[in-house]
C-alpha cells in the first residue's frame, strides 16, 4: 500500500430520514484504497456496504445524507466539492458498476448510445468520432461484433453481456477508481468468472484501484488484496485476503465464514454452535417420481398471427427447452437439478409441478402418469396435494395482503379438509415445525425478515404433508447466515416427514450439502448424473468440471 | 411497422361489428317514438303510421338492421329528421370543428401539464409540486361549463379581450377555402393572417377551458411516472456516470416515463372529443357533441347512430396510432 491512499474514508456516518425518524445506515466507517489496490467490502444485507459506496460517489437518494466524516480522493475533499465538480469526477475519475446489469441500463436506448453519452459528457469524444469510440470501448470489454451490438437494446442481450456493457460504460473514460457493487450477483458461475476476470484484467492493465462490494466471502478472497468486513453499518475487521481466511479475528467474520457453504463442510458445520448431528438418512425407498423422455418445445418468435392463419408454417423448427430427459426420485431422497440459466431446469420443475404441459414424455408420480393430465385440470387432481413447491423469492411468492397464518393455511383451505379451530391449530403446529414464532403469524410479509418469509413459504409447502417438494432456488435470495439455517431446517423436515426433494439450484456448494444425487443439465439435456459426492468430487463430464472450476476459490 | 399496423387493424374488426350492432339496438330501445315526435302534437294516427312506414320503423328489427347495414356499406349514414340533412355530411362538417377544438385544448394541456409534472417530480414537496396539486385538483373539480362561463365573464364581458363567444368565426370574417376544415390550418395555408387571428381569438377561450380540464390527468400521470422513472436503477447508473442533469431528466427519465403519458393522452383525447358538449354549448361551437345531444333529445336515431359509429372508428384509429407510437418510444413494444 502506498503512503498516500487514492481514496481515504474517515469516520463516515450516513443517515437516512425515514418515517420512524433518523436511521444511521453507516456509522464511523474508515477505509482506504491505495493506487492499484483491490479492496473488498464484505457484509450481509443491511450492513451498509452499498450505502458507503453511494456516499463516496455522493449519489445517495434524497432521504440520505452524509452526517459526519471525510472522504478524500486524490487529495480532494469530496464532501465539500461543489456538485458540478463532483459530477465531472463521476464516470471520469471514479466510476461504478452495479448488481442486476439489465436494470442498470436504460431499457429504451441502444447500448452504444449510452456509452456515447458518457464519452461526450466527459469530453472523451466529439460528435464526429463518438460512435467509433463507443465501438472501441465495446470491443475492449470483449463484446463480439461490437459494431452490431452498438445498436442493441439491453433486453436483446444476455445478463453477462449487459454486465460487460455496464463495465464498458464505467471504464470508457479510464477512471482511477472502480466501485463494483455486487457486480456478479444473479449471474451464472461461469459468467461470474469471466466478468470478474475481465474486470481484474482491465483494472490491472490500467493501474486502476477497485472497490468490490459483495456478500460472497469466496469472491472477495479470490479477487482482492484486502478485505473489509462490515456488520450493521460498522467496520468490524480489516485484513489482507489471505489472513482473513486463515485467521479471522472478529466473531462476526468467523460466523460469516462458517455459514458459507464450502467443500468439506456438512450442513451442521454451517451453524454457529455445534447442534446435535443429524440422524443417519434413511435408505431411499421405491421410486416416487419417474420421468421418461420429457420434452418441452416452444415455437420460435416470428410467425405472425396473420401468417399462421394464412397457413404459412413457421420457417424454423421449434425451440427445445427440455430435450428428452429422464430421471427418477426415490422416496426420502433428495435430488439436485443444477445448471446455468436457460438450461431448462426451471421448465423441467414447472412440468413436474404440472404448471406447464410437456410436449412429449411421461411424468409418473407414484405409478400414475400425471403428465397426461392437462395443466389446467391438475389443480383438481388427487395428486396435486402430494406435490408442493417452495419458490425462489420469499417476498414475491407471498401475497402481500395475506398474513403469515393465512398464507400457511391457504393450501389447506383449497385442498384440505381442516377448518376453524383445527385449521388454526394446524397452522400453529406448522409454524413451530419450521421454527416461526407463533407471535409472528399475524404479521404481513413486509413485517417479516427474509428468513422468516422463507419459513412461511416452507410451512405453506409442507402444510398438506406432501410426498414430493420442488425447491426452486429456495435460498438464493437469502444472506449466507440465514441460508445456513434454512438449509438445515429443510434437511430436518425431510428426515422428520419422510419427504423427497427436487432441489433446483445453480449453486453447486449448496447442492452438495442438501442432496443425495445430482443431475447436471445443459441446453435441455442431462449431461451428468450420479451421487453428489462422486459427481462433484470426481466429475466425468467436461461441463461439470467447468462449473466446478468457475466457483471462486479463496487463496489456499 | 406496416405488418403490425395491419394486424392491429384486423383485431379491430370484431369490435367495429359489435359497435354497429349495439348502436343499432340501443337507438331502438331508447324511450320515445320517433314517428310520433316528428308527426307533431296534432297529427292523426294515420299520419303517424304513414311516417312510421316512411322511416321503415314498421318492419321487424332484423329487416331494419339489414337495411341499416346495407346503407352503411354504401356509405349512407341516413338522414337527420331534425335538419333534413344527410348525417354523413353533417358529421363531416361538424367533426373538424370538434377535432380542432379538442386538439387545441389537448395541445395546450400537454404543453402545460408535462413540464409541470416533470418539475413537480424533480422538486417533490416544493412550491411547484404544490402548484401542480392545486391546478390538477381545480382542473378536475371545476366543471367545464363553470370555468367556461367564468372565462367568458372575465375575458369578454369584463376585460373585453375576447370576441363574443359565438361559433368558430365572427360574422365579419370569411372562412378560408376548405382543405383540412381546421380553420387555423386552412387560413394559414391560404396565407390569410387576418382570418387566422380571428379564428384564433374565437378558439382561445373554449380551448383554454378544455385544457384546464385535460390538464389534471396529464399532469398527475407525468408526475407519477417521472417519479417512478427517476427512482429506477438506470438513473442511478446515469448519475454515477456523471451525466448532466438535463440528459438524465430528459433523455433517460422522461423518455422512459412517456409511455403512460401517451396512453393517458389518448384516453383524454377520446373522451374529450365526445364529452366536450358542455364547452360547445357554452361557446355555441358548431361541433359534433352538441349535434349528437340535440339528436338524442329529439329521438332522431340516424345522427345518434352516426355519431356513435364515428366515435368508435376514431377511437380505434387513435388506439392504433398510440400502439404504433409505443413502438417508436419503446423498442420492447415492437416484439409483441
Amino acid at each position: 500500500m502506498s503512503a498516500v491512499p487514492l481514496l481515504d474514508v474517515r469516520d463516515l456516518t450516513v443517515e437516512f430520514a425515514t418515517r420512524r425518524g433518523t436511521v444511521r445506515a453507516v456509522e464511523r466507517v474508515d477505509l482506504s484504497i491505495g493506487k492499484g489496490e483491490t479492496l473488498a467490502v464484505v457484509g450481509e444485507s443491511g450492513s451498509g456496504k452499498s450505502v458507503t459506496s453511494y456516499a463516496v460517489m455522493r449519489i445517495l437518494d434524497r432521504a440520505g445524507r452524509i452526517a459526519a466524516g471525510t472522504v478524500t480522493f486524490s487529495g480532494m475533499a469530496l464532501r465539500d466539492l461543489p456538485e458540478g465538480e463532483m459530477r465531472d469526477l463521476r464516470g471520469w475519475e471514479i466510476s461504478m458498476i452495479f448488481q442486476n446489469p439489465r436494470a442498470a441500463l436504460n431499457p429504451i436506448r441502444p447500448v452504444g448510445r449510452q456509452i456515447e453519452d458518457v464519452l461526450l459528457q466527459h469530453g472523451q469524444a466529439g460528435r464526429g468520432n463518438a460512435r467509433a469510440r463507443a465501438v472501441e470501448v465495446l470491443e475492449s470489454v470483449r463484446i463480439a461484433r461490437p459494431a452490431e451490438r452498438y445498436h442493441a437494446y439491453p433486453f436483446e442481450l444476455s445478463g453477462g453481456m449487459c454486465q460487460r456493457v455496464v463495465i464498458a460504460l464505467a471504464l470508457a473514460c479510464r477512471p482511477q477508481l472502480l466501485i463494483a457493487d455486487e457486480p456478479t450477483t444473479g449471474l451464472d458461475v461461469t459468467t461470474q468468472k469471466s466478468v470478474m476476470e475481465l474486470v481484474t484484467e482491465l483494472t490491472r492493465a490500467r493501474g486502476m484501484s477497485t472497490l468490490l462490494i459483495t456478500h460472497d466471502l469466496g469472491l472477495a478472497a479470490a479477487y482482492c488484496d484486502r478485505v473489509v468486513v462490515m456488520e450493521k453499518g460498522r467496520v468490524v475487521e480489516t485484513a489482507s485476503a489471505s489472513a482473513i481466511f486463515r485467521a479471522p479475528s472478529h466473531a462476526y467474520t468467523r460466523r460469516l465464514m462458517r455459514a458459507t457453504p464450502r467443500p468439506g463442510a456438512g450442513l451442521r458445520d454451517l451453524l454457529p454452535e455445534g447442534a446435535a448431528p443429524f440422524p443417519p438418512a434413511p435408505i431411499p425407498g421405491a421410486p416416487l417420481l419417474v420421468v421418461e423422455g420429457l420434452v418441452k418445445e416452444y415455437p420460435r418468435a416470428g410467425g405472425s398471427l396473420l401468417g399462421r392463419l394464412a397457413g404459412r408454417a413457421p420457417a424454423e423448427a421449434p425451440f427445445r427447452a427440455v430435450d428428452g430427459i429422464g430421471f427418477e426420485i426415490r422416496r426420502g431422497e433428495s435430488v439436485g437439478l443444477v445448471g446455468e440459466s436457460g438450461c431448462g431446469k426451471s421448465t423441467t420443475s414447472m412440468m413436474i409441478m404440472r404448471l406447464l404441459d410437456p410436449t412429449a414424455g411421461r411424468i409418473a408420480f407414484d405409478g400414475e402418469d400425471i403428465g397426461a393430465i392437462p395443466a389446467r385440470r391438475f389443480a383438481s387432481s388427487a395428486a396435486r396435494r402430494r406435490i408442493q413447491m417452495v419458490f425462489q423469492d420469499p417476498t414475491d411468492s407471498l401475497n402481500p395482503r395475506h398474513s403469515a397464518a393465512r398464507a400457511i393455511a391457504d393450501p389447506i383451505r383449497r385442498l384440505g379438509t381442516l377448518r376453524g379451530a383445527a385449521l388454526a391449530a394446524r397452522v400453529e403446529e406448522l409454524a413451530s415445525l419450521v421454527g416461526l414464532p407463533a407471535a409472528l403469524l399475524d404479521r404481513f410479509p413486509h413485517q417479516l425478515s427474509g428468513g422468516q418469509k422463507a419459513r412461511v413459504g416452507i410451512a405453506r409447502a409442507i402444510a398438506l404433508n406432501p410426498e414430493l417438494v420442488v425447491l426452486d432456488e429456495p435460498t438464493a435470495a437469502l444472506d449466507v447466515s440465514v441460508q445456513a439455517v434454512v438449509l438445515n431446517l429443510l434437511h430436518e423436515l425431510k428426515l422428520r416427514l419422510g419427504m423427497s426433494y427436487l432441489f433446483v439450484s445453480h449453486d453447486l456448494n449448496v447442492v452438495r450439502l442438501l442432496c443425495d444425487r445430482v443431475l447436471v443439465m445443459r441446453a435441455g439435456a442431462i449431461v451428468e448424473e450420479g451421487p453428489v459426492e462422486r459427481v462433484l468430487g470426481n466429475p466425468a463430464a467436461a461441463y461439470t468440471r467447468e462449473l466446478l472450476a468457475a466457483i471462486p476459490h479463496p487463496p489456499a | 411497422m406496416l405488418r403490425v399496423a395491419l394486424s392491429r387493424l384486423g383485431t379491430a374488426v370484431p369490435s367495429l361489428i359489435g359497435v354497429v350492432v349495439v348502436t343499432f339496438l340501443l337507438t331502438r330501445v331508447l324511450p320515445g317514438d320517433t314517428a310520433t315526435y316528428f308527426a307533431g302534437p296534432v297529427a292523426s294516427a294515420e299520419a303517424i303510421a304513414q311516417i312510421r312506414a316512411q322511416l321503415g320503423l314498421d318492419q321487424t328489427l332484423p329487416v331494419q338492421f339489414g337495411r341499416y347495414v346495407a346503407d352503411l356499406a354504401r356509405g349512407d349514414l341516413g338522414t337527420s329528421l331534425g335538419t333534413g340533412q344527410p348525417v354523413l355530411h353533417e358529421i363531416a362538417t361538424r367533426l373538424p370543428a370538434s377535432a380542432e377544438l379538442t386538439l387545441s385544448g389537448l395541445l395546450l394541456a400537454a404543453l402545460a401539464a408535462v413540464p409541470l409534472g416533470i418539475l413537480a417530480a424533480l422538486r417533490q414537496g416544493s412550491w411547484v409540486d404544490h402548484l401542480c396539486r392545486v391546478v390538477t385538483t381545480a382542473g378536475v373539480s371545476l366543471p367545464v361549463f363553470f370555468t367556461g362561463l367564468l372565462a367568458v365573464y372575465v375575458f369578454y364581458f369584463l376585460l373585453g379581450w375576447a370576441p363574443s363567444p359565438v361559433g368558430r368565426l365572427d360574422a365579419f370574417a370569411t372562412a378560408p377555402p376548405a382543405v383540412t376544415n381546421f380553420l387555423l390550418i386552412d387560413s394559414l395555408l391560404a396565407g390569410d393572417t387576418e382570418t387566422f387571428l380571428a379564428a384564433l381569438s374565437q378558439i382561445a377561450l373554449p380551448a383554454l377551458t378544455l385544457a384546464l380540464f385535460a390538464l389534471a390527468p396529464l399532469a398527475r400521470i407525468t408526475r407519477a411516472s417521472m417519479l417512478a422513472a427517476l427512482d429506477s436503477e438506470f438513473i442511478r447508473t446515469a448519475r454515477a456516470s456523471g451525466l448532466n442533469r438535463r440528459t438524465i431528466v430528459l433523455t433517460y427519465a422522461f423518455r422512459n416515463a412517456m409511455l403512460p403519458v401517451v396512453t393517458t393522452l389518448g384516453m383524454v383525447f377520446s373522451f374529450l372529443l365526445g364529452a366536450n358538449v358542455l364547452v360547445e354549448k357554452v361557446f355555441a361551437w358548431p361541433g359534433i357533441g352538441s349535434y349528437a345531444v340535440e339528436a338524442l333529445i329529439a329521438s332522431d336515431f340516424a345522427p345518434v347512430q352516426g355519431f356513435v359509429l364515428t366515435m368508435a372508428v376514431l377511437y380505434i384509429a387513435l388506439n392504433l396510432a398510440i400502439d404504433l407510437l409505443y413502438g417508436l418510444i419503446d423498442p420492447r413494444a415492437k416484439e409483441g
